[in-house]
């Protein structure tokens, strides 16, 4: 039999104002930002597999990159956007970017900034690097991509034609194309590459999602998507594989910080409700 | 970044955040300044990237205003008397006009016409797709490796994962199945289905949690970062 005391302190648990829990994941959030901590971040089957595919792809291979996500999503996927870029850069990869959302195209010219920036060089726009910008039409677009990329996007970012760029000849369809990866925060977005890109026309697809998306990737995982880097978690263990920590494995610590308070408090509240419900219902109070 | 622009967006950052104490003006301000600027952006933007490009270059409808020096289909078959396959955006634009009609009570029922054939197109592409896609492939990479009996690795932790998702897959659609009591055996296995169902929607709660708290991180390194300059 548990104390009046122990009692009165685990109903106090159950009725915890919200704002209590609001200030312990702030302060867990916040705190490590300010410290350097070493975490071990353990890699999973489905990021080695996205890395090992990119292994795979010989020096120069033509990528096609869907950025297909907004600012709001930006946390998750732009240190993804990031990464895959500065590593296309040093595979010297000729990438080709679209986005099927409209600020596709501004993501990946930031992301091409950060890059530069980091291997204290530029993309030549044109000859290893396009941006395609955005087209509207969703799933559509992917399927006409699929009998002709200049076609669906006649011109580029910039409004210039794409053909008179070097990067874009012998770019007819997909089978030009040897790797496609995709940053998705929805509709249209991973799951759309999978059906119509993959299915349809044999493309090779990689990809990074919202973690609120990735669940409904998983099933495509392994014959018709090879790889997947879930939420910042997944950035992260991308980051890890390539061998370029950066802003993922960074907000990690406060993740996991964030996580763990989560996880407390549920423990907490579910002892505080077993212990005092009512002992006609089984309580052991 | 401008000075400018970080001060307004911690400020707004701010001011959303604001609304975990509890509802009030600022938050609602902010909201309504996101909202309308969303709207805005989104309409700026599908107007040029879309509208002008897809619709009224390709018709010609710029060149004829003196706003775009490229031939359009008009001045292909017009002037220079030669088919052009972007005529058919006039199909596309004349469907657009009609959904706008939804705006005038008497003839809004216009409108339903170019929904119905978005609702049509769409179901017509993605039937086939789904089928292909989500039914014919999954089945097929859960089952053709798994299903050979007397291969070296029969017992394997793959072929253990393939049998949980069958079990999964057909334990959840028996819990789905209404046209049967669930009593006895069929009772057994929609009981297992909806385990199986709450794992899922606790693994989708958790990944969502963790995105949630992605975001958060994202706003408070602007903060730290940008904002007060406390992280280099």
């Amino acid at each position: 039999m548990a104390s009046e005391k122990t009692k009165a302190f685990l109903l106090k648990m159950i009725g915890i104002d919200r704002r209590i829990i609001f200030i312990f994941v702030f302060i867990a959030l916040s705190v490590p930002m300010f410290i350097s901590i070493d975490m071990n971040i353990p890699t999973s089957p489905e990021v080695e597999m996205l890395v090992e595919t990119m292994e795979k792809l010989p020096d120069g291979a033509k990528v096609l990159v869907s950025l297909d996500y907004d600012p709001s999503s930006e946390p998750e996927l732009q240190p993804m956007a990031e990464t895959f870029l500065i590593y296309a850069m040093r595979r010297n990869f000729k990438i080709i970017v679209i986005g099927l959302w409209p600020q596709g195209a501004i993501q990946a010219e930031r992301a091409k900034a950060v890059a530069e920036e980091h291997e204290g060089k530029e993309f030549v726009y044109g000859e290893n690097y396009i941006n395609l910008g955005f087209q509207s039409g969703n799933e559509l677009v992917i399927q006409r991509m699929g009998s002709s990329i200049p076609a669906a996007f006649p011109r580029d970012y910039f409004g210039r034609p794409v053909d008179e760029f070097p990067i874009m000849q012998g770019v007819k369809n997909f089978s030009n194309i040897d790797y496609v990866f995709n940053l998705s925060a929805g509709y249209p977005g991973t799951i759309e590459w999978v059906l119509f890109a993959v299915d349809k026309f044999g493309a090779t697809l990689g990809a990074g999602n919202t973690a609120v998306q990735a669940p409904m990737i998983y099933p495509y995982l392994g014959k018709q998507l090879k790889g997947l880097a879930g939420g910042m978690k997944g950035g992260a263990e991308l980051e890890i594989l390539t061998s370029l920590e950066g802003r993922a494995v960074k907000y990690m610590v406060g993740q996991t910080f964030a996580h763990a308070v989560i996880v407390l408090f549920i423990i907490i509240a579910n002892i505080a409700y077993f212990a005092t419900r009512d002992s006609k219902k089984g309580g052991v109070l | 970044m401008s000075v400018f622009g970080i001060w307004v967006g911690a400020v707004l950052t701010l001011g959303i955040l604001s609304f975990l104490y509890k509802d009030n003006p600022f938050y609602k301000m902010s909201e309504a300044i996101f909202l309308g600027i969303s709207a805005g952006y989104w309409f700026v933007s599908l107007f040029w990237q879309n509208l002008v490009p897809k619709l009224f270059d390709n018709l010609g409808i710029t060149k004829l205003l003196g706003l775009n020096e490229e031939d359009g289909a008009i001045q292909a078959i017009f002037v220079h008397g030669e088919y052009d396959e972007r005529i058919w955006y006039f199909i596309a634009g004349i469907l657009g006009i009609m959904m706008l009609l939804r705006l005038v009570p008497k003839i809004g029922w216009i409108s339903r016409w170019p929904l119905a054939f978005v609702v049509g197109t769409t179901a017509g592409v993605y039937l086939t797709r789904y089928l292909a896609s989500n039914a014919v492939a999954q089945i097929n990479n859960s089952l053709k490796d798994f299903i050979v009996i007397g291969q070296p690795d029969f017992i394997s932790w793959t072929n253990f994962n393939y049998l949980l998702i069958i079990i999964g897959v057909t334990t959840g659609l028996t819990y789905f199945y209404f046209s049967k009591e669930h009593k006895g055996i069929t009772g057994g296995a929609a009981k297992i289905g909806i385990y199986f169902l709450m794992i899922t929607f606790g693994a989708s709660f958790g990944y969502t949690v963790m995105s949630r708290m992605s975001l958060l991180i994202g706003r408070l390194d602007f903060l730290y970062s940008d904002w007060l300059r406390l992280i280099p």
